[in-house]
């Protein structure tokens, strides 16, 4: 006797199947609905924007999807041990997955404000940073379907990279309504939007500990070093 | 083989071996058995896990071909050594529950009452009813029979059967409870008044229980160890075995990837 890949119980592996099937979908509609919202604001396009908008159900829907399949696969299976960590974590990667999609629908409905507004400077910056999270959100879903406890791990790690970009664009969004009060109005939509992608990218670290305790039964036991800082700025050293 | 140390090892096995003819059916297995715990024992059929519950009260003694070597000790005194404890008031410090119940056919009291007048614990009269009521208030049954103590055991259903059984068990206040897939010939509801029992008396027994349903071995044991080809693979708290088991080989017991 030995162990194999696949249950004796062939349906067993039917259902879990489901559950990343269903992730890989929700993941891939996450992933192409933050692409158009910072292409709707890139080209400061509101039709676009108002896709991404009605976008989010479908996002919805599948993580209605998988919280029915995690609940009938604990109620009919009683998975155990590896069986049990993928039904845990299928059920909170989806709830990461629909935050981000949320934000991503959230900056999509600033771009339509931001698009009767004249355009700052800035926006270039929230756009590189819009990016950044991007790719992070797409290396960790791979991480999360392949069982790649160490791709997350070095996933983890470019948190730190969003964190930064987005606390040197917060100085410069001050910097800007500083200088010119009628950018106020167009800033804040920019900083929010900002705000808004630097959740993401804690949502896509979240995540990243969820593939590595689904795949290794362990808690990411380092602390990460937070070096997101925009919560202090234009007060004096709080430390 | 991940295991976690016991705190208060009640019993103990120490390279316990045993053959059947020129079977070799257990294969030098160390295992610690904590008081006031349950420890249970799961692996595929042919495992060794009766094999070991048996040689713990040396119910093997009685199979001809069955040759045990190792150690196996209680309280610090070894079972099997020269001038060790005799078999019989052994097993009155070690009582054992079958997977099939089997009430002697005698009344549900004669029942209860055979271990300790065996072994001539209680005068008869009020203090062996005491005792016999006592039992099968333990065992959860008192309410259901208190009224036809003289009925024969063999009447009752099989659920009261096996807690007339485990009844009988604890008459003679044993240490050690061991139970040999106690629930298998049972219904869920017959099941679940057994693991509730088995909760309530792990507070006073050291209990070791075989069972071939994982979940059962999940919901009522603290520790589990994992037997397979006669060796114990890997032994450790039941949370850790069945939420991040450490050998592979177990993961693919519990998970149903095993063939």
């Amino acid at each position: 006797m030995g162990i194999g890949e696949q249950h004796i119980v062939k349906s067993f592996d039917i259902e879990l199947g489901k559950l990343d099937e269903a992730l890989a979908r929700m993941g891939g509609l996450a992933e192409s609905q933050m692409a158009s919202a910072i292409q709707a604001l890139e080209s400061r396009d509101s039709d676009l924007a108002a896709q991404v908008i009605e976008g989010d159900a479908k996002v919805d829907a599948c993580d209605a999807f998988i919280n029915e399949q995690a609940v009938k696969v604990l109620a009919l299976r009683a998975p155990v041990a590896d069986d049990l960590r993928t039904v845990v974590t299928a059920l909170k990667v989806a709830g990461e997955i629909e935050r981000m999609a949320d934000l991503a629908a959230n900056a999509a409905k600033r771009s339509r404000v931001l698009n009767q507004l004249p355009p700052v400077e800035p926006m270039r910056s929230l756009i590189r940073l819009g990016r950044l999270a991007l790719v992070m959100v797409k290396d960790v879903l791979d991480a999360y379907l392949s069982h790649d406890a160490e791709r997350a791990l070095t996933v983890r790690e470019r948190d730190q990279e969003i964190d930064n970009v987005y606390s040197s664009l917060f100085r410069e969004i001050l910097t800007y309504m500083m200088e010119d009060p009628r950018t106020i109005t167009p800033c804040s939509h920019l900083m929010f939007i900002a705000k808004n992608i630097e959740r993401i990218g804690d949502h896509a670290t979240n995540i990243t500990e969820m593939t590595y305790f689904r795949v290794t039964g362990k808690t990411v036991a380092e602390q990460r070093i937070k070096t997101d800082t925009s919560s202090s700025a234009g007060a004096e050293d709080l430390t | 083989m991940s295991d976690t140390p016991v705190a208060d090892i009640k019993m103990s096995a120490r390279g316990l071996s045993v053959h059947y003819g020129d079977k070799l059916a257990l294969k030098g297995v160390d295992l610690d058995m904590a008081a006031g715990e349950v420890t249970a024992l799961i692996g595929p059929s042919g495992c060794g896990k009766s094999t070991f519950l048996r040689c713990l009260n040396r119910m093997n003694d009685t199979i001809p071909t069955a040759r045990v070597s190792g150690r196996v000790i209680l309280d610090g005194e070894d079972v099997y050594g020269p001038g060790g404890i005799d078999p019989v008031l052994l097993r009155a410090r070690v009582g054992m529950v079958f997977q099939r119940p089997n009430p002697f056919p005698k009344s549900i009291y004669d029942n209860v009452a055979f271990g300790p007048r065996l072994h001539g614990l209680y005068a008869e009269g009020e203090e062996l009813d005491t005792v016999v009521r006592s039992s099968l208030e333990k065992a959860g049954l008192w309410n259901e029979v208190k009224d036809r103590l003289i009925e024969k055991g063999t009447s009752l259903s099989g659920g009261q059967q096996q807690r007339l059984c485990i009844a009988r068990a604890i008459a003679v206040s044993p240490e050690i409870i061991l139970m040999d897939e106690p629930c298998s010939a049972l219904d869920p509801i017959a099941t679940a008044k057994v693991e509730e029992l088995i909760d309530e008396l792990s507070q006073s027994f050291t209990i070791v229980i075989v069972t071939h349903s994982m979940q059962q071995a999940a919901r009522v044991s603290q520790r589990t160890a994992f037997f397979h080809l006669g060796d114990i693979v890997e032994v450790g708290a039941t949370e850790q075995i069945f939420t991040n088991p450490a050998n592979p080989l177990t993961q693919g017991y519990i998970t149903g990837r095993f063939g």
